[in-house]
């Protein structure tokens, strides 16, 4: 069998999850055993999304002490289905917390593990090529492993499911064997952020970098933002420099994001900054040289100084406004 | 606090990533090093710890000899030792990195006593495998929660608070000590060595372990850049004159 381990949303299965069950569906077909899902929240609407998605079987990891999300204890009870199941492989989506949980298991099933996977194809070994660098560097590698442990980079494959089925799903309860005093991290508070325009969600951001030149140098990014309905983002520069909190960061080691519009200030692209927005839809670079990378590779470029550039489109939207 | 802090040798690239000719390795004759981004602040974070509450700072790293740049740089931020994990030039793996970190720390631990704290970055800047810090700190017995980007340790009551953002939000772990953490940029902003540290930096004696390292089952074959589509940039225009057409494709593109 194939697992693919679930992640919910408000109780329904998230486009991240859907998109590794359809992978899976492919990979097994290939493999020619079953698709199998393993989540650690039961309910009704995700149990039928995960039929409708083909899934014959799902598997819930049930214990008081999985109740709240703790690194250790997800990571223990999967590791013990697997012991138990021995699958060809466990397929998750890439985010934060699945890959945190699928490293959980690996290291205590001493298994490897292939994160930000792109393309996977079965055979022994699997071959599969991942991302490395945020996505700006491809590595094509071997897995050779009892059951196989990749995490699936977001995009690049249908999430619809191969043929919409409303099958039978047998739902088998699992409490796995947890030692209440085992070493582990504890969630004690969560808080929710500001529900405003945010960096991650915005469809257009305004970015700046090197060439804003100072933090006060950002009020002019600000105002265009704000006209337009945009966020304001920055690069490892300014961010270093101390001109933008680091929560303003786009790039490998900020935030990445893929709005409909991304106009990049005084940036001049390098690559820790240009995998953060790489997915931009379209992409206006201003910036006195104009061979810098960020020009090369955008959509729409202005060759010119950003604190003589923006004022007058600022003063433009204005009064095509009225 | 004696904490210690596992940071990588990383290229530093620009806008292309060159590969060697056989396509297994970035091709580092004509780029720098540094520390990883998420180590840097890892490495800050424990010298302010230090600073605070006593203690020391090790920095180790896993790499080729000429690794002790990193260390050197680690040191003279202000960390106090400095362990290089000694391996060839080629690239090891995540299982054999987190063994031989392991390993290291067992030995250093049975010289000096345990670690109140042991750092990582939540993911390396290069191979990017999210799972060292976690291997390890399974190996060791020691909590460990990645992406943090707050850190409050309560020496007293043997509790370390972590936090890390989620989405637009916040979430707050609790770990018993000794504990370990893996960490990204922005925790805080590092600070430049100063010339003080420089010199301090160069004088101080690295330790050097050679471990015994045995490959994973993830086996890299080649590097290849993705396919990129060839892109027309539209100049709009110089200066402030570019204003007209600029909120043309704003408006074509619906923004205003």
């Amino acid at each position: 069998m194939l697992l693919t381990l679930i992640e919910t949303g408000d109780g329904a299965l998230t486009a991240a999850s859907a998109g590794a069950v359809a992978r899976a569906h492919a990979l097994a077909g290939e493999l020619g055993v079953p698709v199998a899902a393993v989540t650690f929240a039961a309910s009704e609407d995700l149990t039928s999304d995960l039929a409708k998605h083909g899934v014959g079987t799902a598997y819930v990891l049930d214990h008081e002490l999985l109740a709240e999300y703790s690194p250790e204890r997800w990571g223990e009870a999967l590791a013990a289905l697997l012991r138990q199941l021995e699958p060809a492989g466990v397929l998750a989506p890439a985010s934060d917390e699945s890959t945190e949980v699928m490293a959980q298991a690996a290291a205590r099933t001493g298994l490897p593990l292939a994160t930000n996977c792109v393309t996977v194809t079965p055979g022994e070994p699997w071959t599969l090529t991942r991302q490395r660098v945020g996505g700006v560097l491809l590595e094509d590698a071997e897995l050779h492993a009892p059951v196989k442990l990749v995490t699936l980079a977001p995009g690049g494959a249908d999430t619809t499911p191969p043929d919409p089925a409303d099958g039978e799903i047998e739902v088998v309860t699992c409490r796995p064997d947890l030692d209440e005093g085992m070493v582990h991290t504890e969630l004690v508070d969560r808080t929710a952020g500001d529900t405003g325009v945010t960096l991650a969600t915005a469809k257009v951001v305004v970015s700046g970098g090197r060439g804003v030149g100072s933090a006060e140098g950002f009020a002019t990014l600000e105002q265009l933002a704000e006209l337009i309905g945009g966020a304001v983002g920055c690069s490892r520069v300014a961010t270093n420099n101390g001109w933008r909190p680091h929560t303003n960061q786009v790039g490998l080691t900020g935030t990445k994001i893929s709005p409909d519009l991304y106009i990049a200030c005084g940036i001049s692209g390098a690559t820790q900054h240009w995998v953060g927005c790489m997915d931009a839809k379209t992409i206006l670079a201003i910036n006195t040289d104009d061979q810098a990378p960020m020009v090369t590779r955008a959509a729409y470029a202005v060759i010119g100084d950003v604190h003589e550039v923006l004022p007058a489109v600022i003063e433009e939207v204005k009064r095509r406004a009225g | 606090m004696n904490v210690l802090v596992c940071v990588k040798r990383v290229p530093a690239t620009g806008a292309k990533i060159p590969l060697t000719e056989d396509g297994t390795d970035v091709d580092t004759r004509h780029l720098g090093f540094t520390i990883g981004p998420h180590e840097e602040c890892a490495v800050e974070e424990a010298v302010r710890i230090v600073e605070r509450s006593g203690g020391s700072t090790t920095v180790l790293t896993v790499g080729p000899p000429e690794a002790d740049e990193q260390l050197r740089y680690a040191l003279s931020m202000g960390a106090d030792h400095g362990v290089l994990v000694e391996t060839g030039p080629g690239e090891t793996d995540a299982q054999a990195t987190a063994t031989a970190i392991t390993a290291a720390i067992r030995e250093l631990e049975s010289d000096a006593g345990r670690f109140d704290l042991i750092m990582f970055g939540t993911e390396s800047a290069d191979a990017g495998n999210y799972q060292v810090g976690i291997r390890v700190a399974h190996a060791l017995g020691r909590p460990i929660v990645g992406g943090v980007k707050g850190i409050d340790l309560d020496q007293e009551a043997g509790r370390a608070t972590f936090r890390r953002p989620v989405g637009d939000g916040v979430e707050v772990y609790q770990a018993p000590l000794p504990s370990a953490v893996a960490v990204k940029e922005g925790l805080n902003l590092p600070r430049y060595p100063s010339i003080k540290g420089r010199l301090r930096a160069k004088k101080t004696q690295l330790r050097t372990i050679r471990p015994e390292l045995a490959a994973g089952g993830l086996r890299k074959v080649r590097l290849r850049p993705p396919p990129e589509a060839e892109r027309e940039t539209v100049v709009l225009g110089r200066g402030a004159e570019a204003a007209g057409r600029v909120v043309d494709v704003l408006e074509d593109l619906g923004v205003v």
